[in-house]
């Protein structure tokens, strides 16, 4: 018995991930634009709660600026929780929201 | 004129202090007027700023928000305003009392300007109100304070 000739290869493909997360935790936490928060206590406050980067934090705080409002984290309800109340803590104004509620235009 | 900074980081991560007895005075006097408006006027519509709302679109979520955390947010606030107030006259700070700083200011302007109801390009002009024009010259001063002390943290970061 030689060795069967072999039928096409059997090609062990991995899946491609392109690492989805689920989106189990979705809570989102958002900070609104008002005029009396400076610009540059907005970005300290963004990196020191969350530790971003300045560059991150300088653009997460340009779109509350502009756009009026950003997303800044996500997660559980807890968790969104905590962030809101550590933002409260620091004179910002953010409220949380189940992600995607906003956008279904409910209400 | 060369700009002096008031808040210079040390290589032991405090900071010294640099402001005049007219400027101390001001910032252990300030924080305990805000603090006792809080307790005696809570509901004070300029002093929403301070207690945002977490749940905006859901009122029993925002019920509930508040029960559980409006007193731990109160807390923190008498605390940052007391840190402002009791080191008002020291001449070094430790990073988390120029923290408390940098928040207790951030404080005294939400009041300041939710009172003033002021917008990205209000200039002292616009208030016709003697004692407003007074006030809006304290905002001012505060927000140069503020950000200084978020200068001075930021080499920290």
């Amino acid at each position: 018995m030689g060795p069967v000739a072999t039928t096409a290869p059997v090609e062990v493909q991995r899946p491609e991930v392109e690492d989805v997360t689920v989106p189990d935790v979705p809570w989102i936490v958002i900070v609104w634009n008002d005029p009396i928060n400076l610009m540059s206590y907005v970005t300290f406050v963004f990196q020191k709660l969350f530790g971003y980067s300045k560059d991150k934090a300088t653009l997460l705080m340009l779109d509350v600026h502009e756009k009026g409002r950003a997303v800044v984290s996500s997660g559980t309800r807890e968790e969104a929780e905590v962030d809101v109340f550590r933002l409260h803590e620091h004179g910002l104004w953010a409220t949380m929201e189940k992600d995607g509620v906003g956008r279904e235009g409910t209400g | 004129m060369r700009f002096r900074r008031r808040f210079v980081r040390a290589r032991n991560g405090t900071y010294s202090v640099r402001l005049d007895e007219h400027e101390r005075r001001l910032l252990g006097s300030l924080p305990g007027q805000l603090a006792s408006l809080v307790e005696a006027e809570p509901e004070d519509p300029w002093l929403q700023r301070l207690f945002p709302t977490a749940y905006p679109k859901d009122p029993e979520r925002e019920e509930e928000w508040r029960l559980l955390m409006s007193v731990d947010l109160h807390d923190r606030r008498r605390e940052q305003l007391s840190t402002l107030a009791q080191t008002a006259a020291a001449t070094t700070l430790t990073e988390d009392e120029l923290h408390g700083w940098a928040q207790a200011l951030n404080d005294l302007r939400l009041y300041l300007g939710t009172r003033l109801d002021v917008s990205e390009e209000t200039d002292h002009d616009d208030l016709a109100d003697d004692d407003d024009r007074q006030l809006f010259i304290l905002y001012t001063w505060l927000g140069l304070l503020q950000e200084e002390t978020v200068a001075a943290l930021s080499e920290a970061l």
